[in-house]
């Protein structure tokens, strides 16, 4: 795993913050140049997280553009995040837990149906968090903008011999990722609500999104 | 490598020899099976999957990865949607691992590679991307960016070392190389046939296809895909129960 790379900014020089309790959403535009920050507060939770070039939502964040541009499975820093058309978003530019993934999606209540007893489908879950943020914003939104996610938190690791599965976080309390905005960004966050899996230690927690201006 | 058994005339419906750098679509009708032939052994076929009557349920890669604890498909495995169901299931394959995890080519990556020659110069033999050869077909639907997610590189293959590192694996796969797709539902499937973005060849030369299209036989009880895992068992069940 790669050396992991600290901050330089400080708190009190921050524009905005806010805690995202567990199982909520929080949609909102980071300006190129800003830095966002998000923070594991209490470890192993997972911040399911989409992102779209403000210019035109339709441009969004692409998992299996971003991996295949970068050469390898995980992000931390130094990783560019790229759209589908190859916008290059934002950049990765401080991480203090060292891997996040973005190959295993988000949860959600038909998903929970399948990989857990079919009664499972009734639980929160973050497609329905997303659903409602789009729902509420303003402007063409719709399920058709849910794409593959990036997992902040999250070790989904995959064997050589193709195997995937999810292994127990290796985020801890006040953990963070970092990312500058190289284009007008709208950020779109589920804290994720699962309880059905142990990566978490099953108790989902709160996050926080912190932004600096350039 | 064995091929699998010829199709009998009285299950045969069609075939379609797609050349390399190009694009195809049907919808699939639930209970048929598409058997797509690599033969020259040189294709990477880029495919998408939706829910015809309501494309806005399709393909959803991560879903069909976490519930099978796969990062590739082969026989065995079914294409989940993000509905929890079952698009279509890989009754068959002869080539054993399919790349889901690097996306498709662009056109600035192919001018990179090929110098940025279009149809003026080259008339039909000009290097197409599969980004764009995709959103194409998938205009032919009324379907466009928002519809464009991750896909499935038929007989290509990128593994991942123990540190993440991806690895693209030259001719993986053969002449004659098949794999199949047996539909669960009425199922868009929009593929192309250009080349796998990390292919190294320094000349375009994209392989093509032969599709054909055959009655198959509804999933029995105790059928390979459905019992693969529990998972599977469980998608099934919701893709029954949308046709009651």
């Amino acid at each position: 795993m790669k050396d992991l790379i600290h901050s330089s900014l400080t708190i009190e020089q921050a524009l905005f913050r806010e805690v995202i309790p567990a199982g909520d959403y929080w949609m909102q535009e980071v300006k190129a140049g800003q830095t966002i920050r998000i923070v594991d507060l209490e470890g192993n939770q997972a911040a399911d997280t989409l992102f779209y070039n403000a210019q035109d939502h339709h441009d969004r964040y692409s998992a299996v553009d971003t991996l295949r541009e970068q050469g390898k499975l995980y992000l931390t820093s130094g990783s560019k995040l790229y759209s589908q058309n190859l916008t290059h978003l934002l950049t990765i530019t401080a991480d203090t837990c060292g891997r996040h993934d973005t190959i295993g999606g988000a949860c959600a209540c038909e998903s929970n149906s399948v990989r857990y007893p079919l009664e499972k489908k009734y639980m929160h879950a973050c497609r329905e968090s997303w659903l409602l943020a789009m729902a509420e914003a303003k402007g063409d939104w719709d399920k058709r903008d849910l794409s593959n996610n990036i997992n902040f938190f999250m070790n989904v690791p995959v064997t050589p011999e193709g195997g995937l599965k999810f292994e127990d976080g290796i985020s801890a309390p006040g953990r963070y990722v970092e990312l500058v905005a190289e284009v007008d960004v709208i950020v779109l966050i589920s804290n994720c609500p699962q309880l059905n899996n142990p990566c978490n230690a099953y108790n989902p927690t709160p996050v926080e999104a912190v932004i600096w201006e350039e | 490598m064995i091929p699998l058994p010829e199709i009998t005339s009285d299950r045969f419906r069609f075939q379609e020899r797609v050349p390399g750098g190009w694009n195809w679509s049907h919808v699939m009708k639930r209970g048929t099976t598409l058997r797509i032939t690599n033969v020259e052994g040189k294709a990477n076929v880029s495919t998408l999957l939706y829910n015809s009557e309501l494309p806005v349920e399709r393909l959803n890669i991560p879903d069909s990865l976490k519930a099978q604890h796969t990062a590739y498909l082969t026989a065995g495995h079914t294409c989940m949607s993000d509905h929890g169901r079952v698009l279509a299931s890989i009754s068959e394959d002869t080539c054993g691992w399919h790349d889901v995890l690097t996306g498709v080519s662009h056109r600035a990556g192919m001018e990179e590679k090929f110098g940025s020659s279009g149809y003026a110069e080259a008339s039909n033999a000009w290097p197409r991307n599969g980004y764009d050869s995709l959103l194409v077909e998938l205009g032919k639907w009324g379907l466009g960016t928002r519809d464009m997610v991750a896909n499935i590189n038929f007989f290509s293959r990128v593994s991942t070392d123990q540190e993440g590192g991806f690895h693209y694996l030259e001719n993986h796969s053969s002449a004659g190389e098949q794999v199949e797709l047996r539909a669960e539902m009425n199922t868009l499937v929009v593929l192309n046939t250009c080349p796998h973005p990390m292919d190294p060849n320094p000349d375009y030369d994209p392989g093509g296809i032969l599709l054909e299209i055959y009655s198959s036989d509804p999933p029995s009880t105790d059928d390979f895909c459905r019992c693969s895992c529990d998972q599977n068992r469980r998608a099934f069940h919701n893709t029954e129960r949308y046709f009651l």
